[in-house]
Order: C-alpha cells, then structure tokens, then sequence
C-alpha cells in the first residue's frame, strides 16, 4: 500500500511542467481571466500571461521569440469577432495566426500555439481553455527547442521561420489581407479568402525555402548542391530560389569551384 | 543610463486573498534579487493609506524612478498607483503592475508552491518590463459639453433632465413616436400604487427645456470620433441629421418576452402581465377567476438569469384585482417568490393576507394549460390540483432588443450573453463602459424596476458631468508612433486602423495622429518595416518579458 503511494507521489513529482505563454488583450481575454480570478475558477499554474491592449498587437515575431527560446505553448487570447474594443484587431491577429499556424506546420509546432476568443464574462471559459491547453502541451511532451540539445536543423528551421514573419515581404501580403479579401486591390480586384490562402501558402513557402538557404548560407558560402543536400530537396527548386535571392542582390557568386559556382550572402 | 534605472517592488497581502496562498515574504525577497531592483517591500493592503504611504516613502527614501506593484488587476487600480507616482514626481508610465491575486493566488488556491513559483516569474517579468519603460504624456483633447442620450425611457429621461437642469445641451433620440418608454404601459406602480404619469410627468420639463432636444422617431445612423467629440449622424424618416456631442449615454431599454409557444399563450385568455396592464388600464377587465405562472421562459437553460421584476409586478396586479373585485379567486404559481429591500416582503405578507394564494410549481413538471383548467402537480400533497381559470397571466422576463447589437458595434462596446450592454465593472464602474465618453443605464443592461432605473439614470449623468464640465480630457499616452527614418510609406497600416489615426500630413509623410490613436497596435504588427512604434507596448518591452520568463530555473 505504502508502496502504491510513493509511486504515484513519485509520478506527479516528475510529471512534466509545461511553459505556457499566454498573450492576452486588455479589454476581453484579461477581463476574462480577471473574472475566473473573482469566480475562484481553479486552472493549472502553467500559464504566464503578457497583457496586451489587443490581440492584433501579437507580433507573430514575439511568437516565434517565446518558441526559439525554449516555450511549451503560446496561448494567444482575444475578444470574439465583433466584441473587439477596437473594431477588428482580433480579425489581424487571426489572419497573423493562420500565417504563422501554416509556416509551423513545417516543424510540426503548430500544435503548440492556439488562438481563441474569450468575453469578458466568460471567467469560466477562460479557466477551459486554459485547462484543455495545458493538458495538451503536457501530453505533447517538452518542446523540442527547450532541449539542451536542439537539433541543430530544427534551429535553423525555426530561425528561418522567424525571418520569413520579420521580413517585408510577407508582413505587406498578411497586412493587406482584408483589403484584398474584403474591399479589394488596387485594380477593385477582389480575391476570395480561398484564393487568398493559396496565394499565401505559396509566398510562405517560397520565402522559408530561401531564408533557409540564406543561414546555410551564412554558416559557410556553397554551391547550389551542397545546400539542396543539407536541405534535402531537388536542386531545381533549390537554384530557383538561388536565382531570386541573386537578382535581389541578396546572395551573389564568390568563386567558381571546379563547374560549379559558389555562393555567398552579400 | 542602466545605473539610474532604480526599481521598487511593493508585494502584497491584500489581507489572505494573496498572503493565504502565495509565500509573499519569500516572493518579496526573490525581488531583491532582480536587475535594477533597488527596494523591496511587502504591504498587507497596498492600495489602504497605509499602503499608499509606504509607497510614496519607498519612492522618497530611494530615490527611485520605476515603481512596481504586485497585486490585484491592472483593470481597477492601475489609476491609482500611477497616481502616487505621479504625486511623487515619478512618471505615470514608469508604473507596472503586476496581478498576482486575480491571476494567480485566486485561480491557483489548491497548490502554494506553484502559486508561489509563478507569482514570482510574473514578477521577475514586470521589472524586465519596468527597466525598459518610458516616461510618457497625456494628451488633452477639446470636449464639448453636450450628450446625446439614446433612448427616452424612464432612465434615459432622468439623465436628461439631470443633465438639462444643469444648463448642459443634452439630445434624447427615441426610435418610437413620443418619449416614455414602458412605463407609459402601466396603470399603477408598485410600491404605494403610484399613478406612472406622476413619473413620466417629468417629460413635460424636458419639453419645455432649451437646453433639451428631442427626436423621436429617430434611429442611430453612425456614431464615429472619440470622447469629447462623437460626431453622430441620425436618420428621421427620409432626413439625415448630423452633430456633434461630448459624451453619450446608452438607455434604450428592454422588452417584454412574448412567450410564443409558451402555455398556449394566444393573447386573448392566456396573456403576459403587460398586456394584463393594458387590459386593466383600457378597463377592459372583467374577469373572476386568474391564475398567474412566474418565471415563464426566464431561469431556463435559454435565459438562466431573474428578471427581478415580475413577482412584485404579479403581486402588484393581483392586489388591484382583489381590491377591486374582492370575490374574484387568485392564484399565483411560482417557483420562489423574489421580494428583497426593506417594503417588498410586507407587500408579498399583505397580499397573502388579502386572500392571494400562492403556491410553488415544480420546474421540472411545469403547469399545464388546458381550456379552461390550469393543472400543476403539488409538492406538498404529491398530487396534481386543477384550478379552473377565465384569464391565466404569464410573468415573462425583460429581454435585451435585438438592434442592440447594431448600437453595440457602432458604440464598440460589449453585450453580455443575454444581449444586455456589459458595463465596465460591476462594483467599480456600474454605469460606465470601457471606452471613454460612454456609459450605460436603465434596463438596457440588466432588468431593473423603476427607482431603480432612475437612479441608473442620475448615476449616468453625474458621470457625464465628469468629463463634460471641464473644457478639456487627458487621452491616453500609450499611442503609436511612426519613426520616419524607416517607413517607406507602404500605407499598410494606413487602412488596418480603425479609427482613421494613420494619415497623410502635408510633407506627404505617414503619421500618427495621437488624439485619434488608441494604442491598439494593429499597425504595428503588420509594418513590413517594423517602422511603427506602440509606446508602452514596444516591440522592447514585449520581448524582455518573454525573456525574463524563460530566465526561471
């Protein structure tokens, strides 16, 4: 009998402890989580909240900063569509989730971040969601970059997720999304949010092959080959993108190494 | 620059709420240990005098110019504490607040140690934030002193006279022909039988008012600009007429449920206890035997809440009837019967007196209305009881309009799940809401009788009168900010702000402009130059916090 005891205090003593992020904006999801705290709603302790004004101040580049730097699970937190204190902020962070839960699938992070919509009168709710989150990110497992040892690909990976959410070019696409989708572009070109998507899915692809290629790059100049190699994919892909990333004048020839030119970021 | 930077941490108590759960002596020593943190101090009530004082001499004794305070929730009392800084010479904006009881010590009561544990990463976090800080201004914008008040219901018109009777230009627009509201429904209220038009005779002095004005048969068209300037456009009939006012007020009420489908409501034999009113006040009754059933459609699975109001009204009625026709057989099937304040329980004995029966009915066997029999199964004999009836009346609850949802995303302010406008706090800002300028009375945010409504509706005013007789509002300093040297003026940010803040000046550069700017920060988070700037909220600030998280053992 003793014995089942110390085994099952055992247990919990070395259970798993998640390090859970919340962003949380002022105006509904902290309200929210105000009121679970005035309705004594019990959650697990898991879960560190940095208040916001609004879930649309989420820079998906702090999301990526939390998840480069060893953090379980990002809880990101708004006013439901409609309620937003300020029109439609939480409408911004959804599309900036989206993009960000599509680059995640490449590493299979993207179950670690979860965006949901909380009143201000749903204490109970956010005490859920909180709940159902942290029993999730615990029966995942510790994150993969919170390992002492992180692969050294994944960081690279992860890396070039983050400059992919950092750079213009995808920043301008995700920003004028509800124009293009709602009002239309310039030419009254109105791209459904399907389209949109697609449209979407290939810049972030395009975008995380070549800053991949840049910090391979950037560790050591190479041919179009080594990297496809490092990066196991087809060198016709892989020197298209080489090609791009030349006429941006992003990377250029350093020298030419028996037949085959090799590169260097400028 | 990083030696001048001298934080204080005060921790506290707040009695047991936070010290009956977290180790506030170890999580105050823990705070001596972080960067730039100069003194340390642990209150048992931080916002009491007392606690107030110590901060104000922490601050004197330490010279310090970043203050923390880990406590309840930034929502309540931030105002607070940034005002003792700002007493004691220390920038407002070098405040940070740390909420270890609503977020930690309440919600994490079963276990000391993990409570203990967080409440201490999410301070190590505030003082990351604290250092990185910066000193900030108020903006004043101009307020006009004037009020639109939506809704000439009972509530909306006692702010109004409120208002008027104090020379301030005040505007009612009702969406029916006449001011009044429900209470021009009525024949009698309770307690005292009062005749409602002793109430509603207050509309006269409106009438009569200049400083009033009136449009009925008017609907809210669009509401756009900020406190002290909303500039509102209305529409009466084919007109469109715009102005400008300072602050609104929000009453338009609530309506009767009609409980179709409901114990075979037909308005004719089975009606609800406002068509009874009129009935009553039209003289067209002349029935003997009533049977009344209280909460019908209300403290359901659909509408959880009481309306508060129909017990007294069930009462008040039936008392009329018996005291008119002293033969007539009443009775009153409930579930409870809601009589709170210091005159409703006499009124509730004096009618069980006059001969009124009241008797309970089981929620889950509700009474069933046939031809010309009410049956209901009788707890206390264990056996269904007929009653024969000429007239049942149904006590329905006050539900929300469904235009309030319209007005709710033209206002930006919330509903709560029934519909009813959410005001910003319950005991701390009951009639205000969470933007500046606007606030909530009257029914439209929760069933209430009529003193209270008009107690409702002077709350309002005098909140109003806050903002509109000074000549000028302090706005916010924690607004967006665009470093020049960096936008390519793209104007992506131009057409995510909701409030028009973003536009052109007239070098052709892309500005912020700050009295329109809430500090949202949507269009930042989208600058494909990371060109904006949030104050308050920078991209620094933001990041240090996740830092100090993941700087934990």
């Amino acid at each position: 009998m003793n014995e089942v005891i110390t085994e099952e205090k055992s247990e919990s003593d070395t259970q798993f402890e998640p390090k859970i992020l919340g962003f949380l904006c002022n105006w509904c999801s902290y309200a929210g989580a105000d009121l679970a705290g005035v309705s004594r709603n019990q959650y697990p302790s898991n879960i560190r909240v940095v208040r916001l004004m609004c879930s649309g101040r989420v820079d998906p580049v702090f999301v990526m900063d939390a998840l480069i730097k060893g953090v379980d699970g990002v809880l990101i937190l708004g006013c439901h569509f409609g309620d937003c204190h300020y029109g439609d902020g939480n409408y911004e962070a959804n599309i900036n989730y989206e993009m960000l839960n599509l680059l995640l699938k490449n590493v299979n992070i993207d179950n670690r971040v979860e965006i949901n919509w909380v009143s201000a009168a749903e204490g109970t709710y956010f005490a859920k969601i909180v709940t159902d989150f942290t029993d999730k990110i615990r029966s995942l497992g510790p994150s993969p970059m919170a390992k002492i040892n992180t692969p050294k690909d994944l960081l690279l990976k992860m890396k070039a997720i983050k400059q992919v959410v950092y750079d213009p070019r995808v920043r301008k696409l995700v920003g004028r999304e509800r124009k293009i989708t709602e009002s239309g572009n310039v030419y009254n070109e109105k791209i459904d949010k399907g389209d949109f998507i697609l449209l979407l899915k290939d810049a972030l692809n395009a975008e995380y092959i070549r800053n991949q290629i840049l910090l391979h790059l950037n560790e050591e100049p190479g041919s179009v080959k080594v990297v496809s190699e490092k990066m196991k994919m087809d060198t016709t892909t892989i020197f298209e993108h080489f090609l791009v990333l030349q006429q941006r004048g992003i990377i250029d020839v350093l020298e030419i190494k028996g037949f085959s030119p090799i590169y260097t970021v400028i | 620059m990083d030696d001048d930077i001298r934080i204080g941490i005060f921790v506290c108590h707040c009695g047991t709420n936070i010290g009956g759960i977290v180790d506030v002596p170890a999580v105050t020593e823990y705070a001596k240990s972080l960067p730039h943190v100069v003194f340390t101090q642990r209150n048992l009530y931080t916002c009491s005098e007392t606690g107030l004082n110590a901060i104000k001499n922490g601050i004197k004794d330490n010279n310090l110019n970043r203050v923390v305070v880990a406590a309840c929730t930034p929502r309540t009392h931030e105002p607070l504490f940034r005002g003792i800084c700002s007493e004691m010479g220390v920038n407002p904006y070098f405040f940070e607040f740390v909420n270890i009881r609503e977020q930690c010590a309440w919600v994490h009561q079963k276990d000391k140690k993990k409570a203990t544990e967080k409440a201490k990463d999410l301070i190590r976090m505030g003082a990351a934030r604290a250092a990185l800080l910066e000193a900030l201004d108020k903006y004043q914008i101009d307020v006009k002193p004037s009020t639109l008040i939506i809704g000439g219901g009972i509530s909306g018109m006692s702010a109004a006279q409120v208002l008027a009777n104090q020379g301030y230009e005040t505007i009612i627009i009702e969406n029916d022909t006449e001011l009044g509201g429900q209470l021009r429904f009525h024949y009698s209220l309770y307690p005292g039988e009062l005749d409602p038009q002793k109430v509603l005779s207050i509309k006269d002095g409106l009438l009569k008012n200049p400083k009033v004005k009136i449009y009925t048969s008017s609907k809210i068209k669009n509401i756009d600009g900020y406190v002290g300037n909303f500039d509102i456009t209305i529409q009466k009939g084919e007109e469109e007429i715009k102005f400008t006012v300072g602050t609104i007020i929000v009453a338009t009420g609530a309506d009767v449920l009609k409980p179709v489908g409901l114990y075979n409501y037909d308005g004719k034999k089975v009606i609800t206890q406002k068509e009874l009113e009129q009935l009553i006040k039209s003289g067209g009754f002349n029935h003997k035997k009533i049977v009344m059933i209280q909460c019908v459609g209300s403290r359901n699975k659909e509408r959880p809440y009481c309306s508060s109001i129909c017990c007294m009204t069930a009462m008040k009625n039936a008392r009329y009837i018996k005291k008119k026709y002293p033969d007539s057989e009443i009775v009153i099937l409930n579930r409870d019967i809601y009589t709170s304040g210091t005159y409703q329980e006499t009124y509730y004995r004096e009618a069980r007196e006059m001969g009124i029966i009241f008797t309970r009915y089981n929620k889950l066997k509700p009474p069933q209305v046939g031809k010309d029999t009410v049956t209901y199964y009788n707890e206390s004999l264990k056996e269904n009881i007929e009653l024969n009836y000429d007239l049942v009346v149904l006590s329905t609850p006050l539900v929300s309009y469904s235009e309030s949802e319209e007005l709710s995303k033209m206002l930006k302010v919330p509903l709560d799940e029934f519909g009813f406008f959410l005001e910003a706090h319950v005991k701390l800002r009951p009639v205000d809401f969470a933007t500046d300028g606007i606030f909530v009375c009257g029914t439209c945010k929760w069933p209430a009788n009529v003193p209270e409504s008009i107690s409702q509706g002077y709350a309002a005013a005098s909140r109003v009168t806050r903002i509109i007789s000074k000549s000028s509002f302090s706005v916010e300093g924690s607004t967006a900010w665009i470093d020049q040297d960096k936008c390519i003026a793209c104007e992506v940010c131009l057409k995510k702000c909701s409030y028009g803040a973003i536009a052109r000046d007239e070098e052709d550069r892309v500005v912020v402009r700050t009295v329109l700017c809430k500090g949202c920060g949507a269009c930042s988070t989208t600058c494909p130059e990371h060109a904006i700037h949030i104050r308050h909220f920078t991209d620094d600030q933001i990041e240090s916090e996740i830092t100090a998280l993941m700087e934990g053992d």
